[in-house]
């Protein structure tokens, strides 16, 4: 455990950061950045998170062993991340004989069915919320 | 090791008998043995819905249910046993009873936590138990978008916040392990003399800590598309329903390693005892439930094979999978080398671990089989794909945990079982197992699906010797439940070290004191110097 004690100005500090910061994140969604929009939001949202786990949660000041702790969670977040656009990114490239939708493919959604009706099942309600 | 002074009449299970000292206790072994009644009620619940699964399949013509109650019954049997059964068995149990003894700890490092957790853990069950009284869930244990979210009439809302709840009781017995691993160790009890049980219990706690807490948001953005109609996963909305299953298999896949790691170490124990060897190869058997948590987290897309994902990706996560076979193959040659040219004591615990290897291998094998892409497409959601992970979770996750409840009951308890029972039990689990299981992975490779309660006239043979491997199934577990009943009762004293084993958790008194040791106790060896020790073979 860190014996280390922020004064209260550190605080208040990182707390108006993240207020300005919320503003910002509200004020930049009006914006149309065009292909910037994604990374600009992320670009806050990382800044406000790193904000959060340096000095409200103290990593800042702990042990070299929690921040490893910290930064292997990130590395898995990363994982996550990275493994599920080798997915998307790549669902492009290639133009199958059954139908999956190549490069510059326009999909379509067309409306749900109105209910499944399987042979000699009764059908069930479509309203959610049980 | 230390001869023991005369053994105390107090022990942690009669220190306090009232109910409240029992559920306001801070005690890691009496937290455990709360946890092993949750969970064998909760086993007791998904094996009932596994025998009307199974008495269905005996006809081709789904005449005991309606296909609705079977899609229940089989959902319903999967709730029960992935979250509140294969997941919380061995860390929850095993781990809570034995890790701060063989680490020569006083308890836990958060006992509070501890408790906390057991209570997260039964609310979670209690949720799931109101979805079932109230009409069940039918959307299979995945619970995948868009049936779960647009669909399905069924309580996909209260199962799926059971699910949620549970989850936050194995973060929080990962978290609590992790710690205790690292800071509670005794004097002189370094890395490396680690028993093998600690660094597998330690794999585990990493995946549920990384791991449960995406599946607990995962199931969160379910709840609110399902009941506030958020767009997450509906396409129609700009969501995309293989997007859930991304980030459910994110979790869903390393939690077989939550399930298995454990099992793995509690082999490693039995293994060394009962051959009276070092485990070869101690460092690699380590390190490779290290590299089993690892690699586990990026394998998940080979369940996504047919779900429409890239082929590209689907070809980096079939190699990714082949590559997790390593470090499983590695535990398995070290466990055939400890057994080669070893003192071999032929006592129930090592009867389960010899189940335990048989049935794990082909669980195992049959998991490359599901990895290789063109394979896959003809197999997946077939009886193979079922056969095959009842091979890894109950061939090898439960025989596992009954290994090391084998092992380990004298000191949970202070008393002994009946061995000859115990090892007819071994026996009659592994042949009833074989029964049911190995025909469905002929019915899968012919094409029968699963979680259909019909199927055409020719499966019916095969069938009905899974469904009779079943019963026989059923014989051996119910043995099991009334053998270790009487011996909690009635069992002859087992003093403190039965298996003349080595480790800490041997050098105190059965059942342990409530603090576990008189005084600390300090390490001055490797886990397993059986060499250094008398062989008696009774």
């Amino acid at each position: 455990m860190s014996g280390h004690v922020s004064p209260k100005s550190t605080y208040y500090a990182i707390f108006g950061a993240l207020m300005v910061l919320t503003l910002v994140t509200v004020a930049v969604a009006f914006i149309n950045l065009g292909s910037l929009n994604f990374p600009v939001a992320i670009g806050i949202a990382l800044t406000k998170a790193t904000l959060v786990i340096l000095f409200f949660m103290h990593v800042k000041y702990s042990s070299r062993l929690t921040k490893m702790v910290v930064g292997m969670a990130f590395f898995f977040l990363v994982i996550l991340l990275a493994l599920t656009m080798t997915d998307y990114l790549s669902r492009g490239w290639f133009a199958s004989p059954r139908g999956t939708a190549g490069a510059g493919t326009q999909v379509t959604i067309s409306p749900p069915a109105p209910a499944r009706q399987g042979a000699g099942e009764t059908a069930p309600s479509t309203s959610p919320g049980h | 090791m230390t001869t023991l002074a005369a053994p105390s009449p107090v022990n942690y299970l009669n220190v306090k008998t009232t109910v409240a000292s029992w559920l306001l206790t801070k005690d890691h072994k009496r937290i455990g043995l709360m946890y092993m009644i949750v969970v064998t009620f909760a086993f007791l619940f998904g094996a009932v819905f596994a025998a009307l699964i199974r008495l269905e399949l005996t006809t081709p013509g789904g005449d005991l249910v309606s296909s609705d109650t079977y899609n229940r019954l089989f959902t319903m049997h999967g709730v029960a046993m992935v979250f509140f059964v294969l997941i919380p068995a061995v860390p929850a149990i095993l781990g809570n009873m034995i890790l701060p003894l063989q680490l020569g700890a006083k308890d836990v490092a958060f006992p509070k936590i501890n408790l906390l957790s057991w209570y997260i853990f039964v609310v979670g069950f209690l949720f799931t138990i109101y979805a079932l009284v109230a009409g069940g869930v039918d959307t299979g244990w995945t619970f995948y978008p868009p049936y779960s979210t647009q669909g399905s009439p069924s309580h996909v809302a209260a199962t799926g916040l059971g699910v949620f709840i549970a989850g936050f009781s194995s973060i929080l017995t990962g978290l609590n392990f992790m710690v205790t691993i690292h800071r509670m160790r005794a004097p002189g009890l370094t890395w490396f003399r680690l028993p093998l049980f600690v660094w597998a219990l330690y794999a585990t706690s990493l995946v549920q800590i990384l791991g449960t807490p995406v599946v607990a948001i995962t199931v969160l953005m379910l709840f609110l598309e399902r009941v506030a109609g958020l767009g997450i996963f509906n396409p129609a909305l700009g969501g995309d329903p293989v997007l859930f299953q991304h980030l459910f298999w994110f979790y869903s896949h390393p939690a077989v390693y939550i399930m298995i790691l454990p099992p793995m170490g509690a082999i490693s124990e039995v293994i060394a005892c009962f051959s009276r060897k070092q485990v070869f190869g101690y460092s690699f058997v380590a390190f490779s439930s290290l590299a089993i948590a690892v690699f586990g987290f990026l394998v998940w897309a080979h369940h996504l094979f047919v779900a429409g994902i890239s082929p590209y990706s689907a070809m980096v996560f079939s190699f990714l999978t082949y590559a997790v076979a390593v470090p499983s193959a590695v535990k398995t040659f070290n466990w055939t080398a400890t057994l080669y040219r070893g003192a071999i004591w032929w006592k129930a615990p090592m009867m389960w671990v010899l189940g335990f290897m048989g049935l794990f291998l082909v669980g195992g094998l049959t998991g490359l089989f599901t990895a290789s892409l063109g394979v896959d497409v003809h197999i997946h959601d077939t009886y193979f794909v079922v056969a095959h992970f009842h091979y890894i979770m109950v061939g090898g996750a439960i025989m596992g945990y009954f290994a090391g409840l084998h092992y380990w009951w004298p000191k949970m308890t202070g008393r002994m079982y009946n061995d000859m029972l115990a090892s007819l039990s071994a026996l009659l689990v592994f042949v009833g197992f074989n029964l049911t299981f190995f025909p469905q992975f002929i019915l899968g490779y012919l094409g029968m699906p699963r979680r259909y309660h019909m199927y055409p006239p020719e499966f019916q043979v095969l069938n009905v010797m899974s469904s009779a491997g079943a019963m026989v199934l059923g014989v051996g577990y119910s043995l099991t439940l009334i053998y270790l009943t009487y011996s909690f009762f009635k069992g002859a004293p087992a003093g403190a070290n039965p298996w003349l084993a080595t480790g800490l958790e041997w050098t105190t008194q059965s059942p342990p004191l409530p603090e576990n040791f008189r005084e600390t106790p300090v390490v001055t060896e490797g886990a397993y110097e059986y060499s250094k020790r008398e062989i008696k073979v009774a």
